[in-house]
């Protein structure tokens, strides 16, 4: 258990030195000019400010310059916004994105838990098949359209009540999460509806499930203590990657919603081509990602005894 | 009981038995063909592909509008089929009314603030100018002007379209990007301390324009003729661009990425794997811990940090970049895939009596090994096209996908969103677009799956 774990933090760790090297290479392959932009300059004073920033040296040292300054965790200055460590950014906005993913993650799971398994029991109904449409119609459907869509919806009722109901953007109260959040997690709520009830329908066929009816147990008790425990354990096992989908999709729904969290930021960071935030963020973002997975896949070798990790890992 | 007599035992004529197998022999594909014909779901969806794909490649030949070209007098247009419409008077400047005595300021207790009374237009109102007055109220500082699609409730009065910052100014023309439709005007008066009332009226504009664009489609045009229009079934967006032309042309791209992209990822995988899992060993293991280190990376940061390191230059539509990214992040899925299955087919005894037979390698690998994983491959391109169409929508939707004047169905939703409130057709067609491709796909490769792999078979 121990080597699996320091086997895939070691994995973790190099990929996350990957993202770094990718990101700084990616900052050298930029086309344009950190120092001047578009502005003619004197060649002395240029030359002052490359020394200044190191630009003058080798890209081999800058190289390490850039790592050595990774492994203190400092990722620089703003190059758009005045006055602004990438270090603050990520301390003022991550908690924001942290607890919308958060919400969002939450729902995605009880609710994909939730309608997947009900789905399953009344599987071939009215009911299944309209729970079904709309997982069909929530994984088709690109989540900023969705935010727009509720966006709307909530003008129309803020208009027709006569009072802000629900805000349209903005962060804060608890009326401001409900929107965000429900648009993050529709799509993974969706995607986790469909794994969970092909997973019930599966496992009602099992001998266990089988024989737990013939020895009389009601109803209740086989569906929750042997078919949802069982059915429930490949969800889990895709939590990680949804960890991924919810914090990318935040990116787009904190932009529609203006929500002041890091991915706003990073969304920002991009279309004005602030380097030192966009490297700043996709190496944390990266390394976030990362451990998340690996923690997810140690938390399932926890659940599932079935799993032996050390079996896997070698 | 029967009673057997001799003849029972004589033997049959041989004639009429030799029959061959009582059904005719069918291949792989046939077979899948005959599943996947009694699946109306993935026919219909099949239907959907090949017309999304006639409509971007073919449409712009029947459509012959330039997708980019602007039209600034018809920006933000809903979809509407008039094509004749009448050339309107040309209007004097409008000159505002301003009332000689400014109306006393409010008390210093705040005496309180009447309504407008008499909202009246000026002049019959157009699609070229709506321009109207009303009566000074006692004590305003100013009034607001607002216009609505809806009537106006609870505070909400629509688009703020006016300010008028002192009392005495009664009149106010709006020319502002006027719409064949019906409007609800609110004048709202506002004194000092910020209390508020209103008036609201409605108006139906009729079709017409403005003699200088009239006068820019046919010079000779004279107040009163009728000019014809360029028709735009969907409308223009907020550049005054046909919209239908765009969504041709940015099918086009969409379609081309969500193809394309999955296609050489694809290839590239069952490369990679095929050599994989035949060669074993050493190679194996090697390529295999590229594949995971590959897989581990977080997908859309890469592919935005690739957009950022290949596409950055102005003048590049930024298609090959997010090509090029797609593919170098994506073929890791088919690539552990062919693995898999290459290695369980190598063991198998169909190939161990090819082997026996002295064929070699190559001959094992592209006669059995391929052909036999082609079905499971063909299902996850299926499932890969979507995919690389949402990726693309949701880069250009952040501004990082194809630059313009290129547009996709991404870009148009990104441009559309600014205005949906108003225009939300700008946005929804573009949407619905994306919508009915992925599902389309998404449904088809469900039934090619069924298809063509029935063990993978879904559980319905």
């Amino acid at each position: 258990m121990l080597r699996y774990t320091l086997k895939r933090l070691g994995a973790g760790l190099l990929t996350v030195y990957f993202i770094a090297t990718a990101t700084f290479l990616a900052m050298h392959f930029v086309p344009g000019d950190p120092i001047a932009g578009n502005k003619a300059m004197r060649p002395e004073i240029r030359q002052n400010l490359e020394r200044m920033y190191g630009l003058d040296k080798p890209v081999s040292v800058q190289y390490v310059v850039f790592l050595g300054n990774m492994l203190k965790g400092d990722f620089g200055i703003s190059f758009t916004q005045p006055n602004r460590l990438v270090n603050d950014i990520i301390k003022d906005h991550f908690p924001v994105s942290a607890l919308l993913g958060v919400l969002a993650l939450a729902v995605a799971s009880v609710g994909g838990v939730l309608f997947g398994s009900l789905t399953a029991v009344v599987r071939g109904k009215l009911a299944d098949r309209t729970v079904m449409f709309f997982v069909i119609l929530a994984v088709s459907v690109p989540s900023f359209v969705f935010a727009a869509l509720a966006q709307q919806l909530a003008i129309r009722a803020n208009a027709s009540a006569g009072t802000t109901l629900l805000p349209v953007a903005g962060w804060g109260s608890l009326r401001h999460m409900l929107m965000p959040t429900l648009v993050l997690g529709l799509g993974t709520m969706a995607f986790l509806t469909r794994l969970m009830r092909s997973s019930m329908l599966e496992i009602v066929n099992q001998d266990y499930i089988r024989t737990a009816k013939a020895k009389g147990l009601p109803t209740h008790r086989v569906f929750f203590s042997h078919q949802l425990r069982n059915a429930i354990l490949p969800v889990i096992t895709v939590l990680g990657p949804s960890i991924a989908a919810i914090t990318t999709g935040g990116f787009v729904v904190e932009t529609v919603f203006s929500i002041p969290g890091l991915g706003r930021y990073f969304v920002q960071a991009v279309q004005q081509l602030d380097y030192t935030v966009i490297m700043g963020l996709t190496v944390f973002y990266g390394a976030f990602l990362v451990f998340m997975v690996i923690l997810v896949d140690i938390i399932y070798g926890f659940i599932d005894p079935r799993i032996s990790l050390t079996k896997a890992a070698s | 009981m029967n009673v057997l007599t001799r003849s029972d035992f004589e033997p049959v004529p041989r004639e009429g038995l030799e029959r061959g197998p009582s059904r005719p022999s069918l291949s792989y594909w046939q077979d899948a063909w005959i599943r996947l014909r009694k699946n109306k779901q993935a026919l219909v969806s099949l239907g959907i592909v090949i017309a999304l794909v006639l409509f971007t490649l073919l449409g712009p030949f029947l459509w012959r509008e330039d997708p980019s070209a602007p039209s600034l007098s018809r920006i933000s247009r809903g979809p509407s089929l008039v094509s004749d419409v009448p050339v309107l008077p040309e209007l004097a400047p409008f000159q505002e009314e301003i009332l000689p005595d400014v109306p006393p300021l409010p008390s210093a207790d705040g005496a309180s603030l009447g309504a407008p009374s008499k909202l009246e237009w000026l002049e019959p109102p157009t699609v070229q100018a709506v321009r109207m007055r009303w009566d000074a109220v006692p004590g305003a500082a100013g009034y607001l002007i607002y216009r609505s699609q809806d009537p106006p409730t609870g505070g909400y009065f629509g688009l703020p379209v006016g300010t008028i910052e002192a009392g005495n100014i009664v009149s106010f023309e709006d020319s502002f990007n006027l719409e064949d439709r019906k409007y609800y005007y609110s004048v709202v008066a506002r004194n000092v301390s910020d209390s508020r009332q209103s008036i609201t009226r409605e108006v139906e504009l009729s079709p017409g324009i403005s003699l200088g664009d009239a006068q820019a489609i046919r010079p000779d045009a004279k107040p009163g003729e009728m000019v014809h229009f360029a028709v735009r079934p969907f409308g223009t967006d907020a550049l005054g661009r046909d919209l239908l032309a765009r969504l041709m042309a940015g099918g086009r791209v969409s379609l081309f990425i969500g193809f394309f992209a999955p296609l050489v990822a694809l290839s590239i995988g069952v490369l990679i794997g095929g050599i994989a899992g035949f060669a074993g060993g050493k190679v194996d293991q090697w390529l295999m811990r590229i594949t995971d280190f590959v897989l581990a990376l977080p997908f859309l940061l890469f592919m935005i940090l690739f957009k950022v390191m290949l596409g950055g230059g102005p003048g590049q539509s930024g298609i090959s970049a997010m090509l090029i990214a797609l593919i170098a992040l994506s073929w890791t899925g088919v690539a552990r895939l062919t693995r898999g299955q290459v290695l369980a087919l190598r063991e198998s005894e169909f190939v161990q009596a090819s082997r026996l037979l002295g064929a070699r390698p190559l001959y094992i690998l592209l006669r059995h090994l391929l052909p036999n994983t082609l079905g499971v491959i063909l299902v996850s391109f299926t499932f890969a096209i979507p995919g690389a169409i949402f990726t693309e929508a949701f880069l250009s939707f952040i501004g990082m996908g194809v630059e313009p004047p290129a547009a996709s169905w991404g870009s148009m939703c990104n441009d559309g969103i600014n205005t949906f409130l108003i225009h939300p057709h700008e946005l929804i067609f573009p949407a619905v677009f994306i919508s009915v491709a992925v599902l389309a796909f998404n449904l088809l490769g469900d039934g090619l799956r069924d298809a063509l792999d029935p063990k993978m078979r879904s559980v319905e």
